[in-house]
């Protein structure tokens, strides 16, 4: 499964980058972010863009975990 | 565009609140089209400090003050307050020094530029489509790499030290304002009474850190992500502003005699493009960098000092637009930063591709 480290990256670069890997249509798609404007706008986005979003709380912050819906 | 849901009816709330505080202080005292104007404000600041001496842009402005202490408490209250910072903080000093020239060569930041549609002034309406132009610029420089870099956690005083430099600012203007420099005439001298300027910039902080409200933020969505959320929050700071004007009897349609204002409209458009552009770079308006520099964003603190300096360079060097129009010192100031900005992008995506 594709991991993005979006760590310490402020947005929109953490939008950025998942957009550019969804642009390609995976099944499955890993999103580590630390930052809560970073959690939101990628879950939004996400599921604007067709995926489903589970979240799940890291010592870093979040994973986000995007699948097709 | 999707349906309008929570977060979008959530954020065109605070967008419309933040209207009716504006208006609110320009009744008490605030300049026209300037219940908030986060450059002005700082501008102000660096007067009050003696960082520049214009004598009629001196005030240390509690609004700001206010949007510190509210963003803390509300990001404290939210387990949101962090440390952090690291990520090319000079470049961002840097950038935000050109974005304050660019915002006095028109005379408001974003959020003053909305308040000045809503009150009819034309020339905001030219600085918008220059805003527009800027933001898009930024976004396509995003797209193709830009970025500061990631920043990394830092010690906890780090990140709480611009909420204790407002606090101590605060105190100063309570208790030893003779410290600090007052405008006796001009838009320094223009201010609602200082708890009430306080609590509204308190009630503006609470809910822009909660919401995320940013202005360069909303175009940029919109073109990058096709996503208007952020955009809402704008419109309905206009659409608020601009009922509340009318019912007032403080809107006027024109371009000319709009308060604190000038009627060059290349250099609207372009010192507004310049705010655009470099508030894209950063990720955000001058709003939000404060509310983040307020949440502990370190570098967003660094951001704020930036347009600290710039706003005392301009007026030291001339640079700042009056009523009159815009200096040679100014058009060359925004040329200059826009050839500046460029050429920082261009070498930071180089060396990213690295």
């Amino acid at each position: 499964m594709q991991n993005i480290d979006a760590r310490g990256l402020s947005c929109p670069q953490p939008v950025i980058e998942t957009k550019k890997v969804l642009d390609k249509k995976p099944s499955e798609v890993t999103v580590q972010v630390d930052n809560i404007s970073a959690k939101e706008n990628v879950s939004r986005y996400a599921k604007a863009a067709g995926y489903q979003v589970a979240i799940e709380g890291t010592e870093y912050g979040w994973a986000l975990m995007l699948s097709k819906a | 565009m999707k349906r309008l849901g929570k977060e979008q009816y959530t954020i065109m709330g605070a967008g419309s609140l933040f209207a009716v505080l504006a208006v609110i202080l320009v009744m008490l005292g605030n300049p026209l089209n300037m219940g908030f104007c986060i450059a002005c404000f700082y501008r102000d600041i660096a007067g009050a400090l003696g960082l520049h001496s214009a004598a009629v842009v001196q005030y240390a402005r509690p609004e700001i003050i206010g949007l510190f202490l509210g963003a803390t408490v509300m990001a404290l209250l939210r387990k949101e307050h962090k440390s952090r910072g690291g990520s090319s903080p000079l470049t961002r000093f840097v950038i935000s020094f050109f974005v304050m020239i660019g915002a006095l060569v028109f005379l408001g930041c974003p959020f003053r530029m909305l308040l000045r549609i809503g009150g009819g002034d034309l020339n905001a309406v030219v600085a918008l489509l220059g805003f527009a132009a800027g933001v898009i610029a930024g976004s396509l420089l995003l797209n193709r790499g830009f970025s500061l870099g990631r920043s990394y956690a830092q010690g906890k005083l780090e990140g709480s030290l611009p909420s204790f430099i407002a606090l101590a600012l605060l105190a100063v203007l309570l208790f030893l304002p003779a410290l600090l420099k007052f405008s006796t005439s001009g838009p320094g001298s223009m201010h609602a009474p200082i708890l009430i300027s306080l609590a509204a910039g308190a009630v503006v902080g609470l809910l822009a850190q909660r919401t995320r409200f940013c202005m360069a933020g909303g175009i940029r969505d919109l073109f990058l992500f096709r996503d208007s959320t952020l955009l809402l929050g704008s419109v309905a700071v206009i659409v608020v502003a601009l009922i509340l004007n009318l019912a007032t009897g403080t809107f006027q349609l024109g371009f000319a005699g709009q308060p604190v204002a000038h009627t060059d409209w290349l250099w609207n458009f372009l010192g507004m493009g310049l705010v655009g552009y470099g508030s894209t770079l950063l990720g955000g308006c001058p709003l939000r960098q404060t509310i983040l520099a307020a949440e502990g964003n370190t570098d967003s603190a660094m951001s704020v000092l930036g347009m600290v300096a710039g706003a005392a360079f301009a007026h030291n060097f001339g640079l700042a637009s009056s009523g009159a129009g815009a200096t040679l010192g100014g058009k060359v100031a925004v040329v200059l930063g826009f050839a500046l900005l460029t050429l920082i992008a261009l070498l930071v995506i180089r060396n990213n591709k690295k």
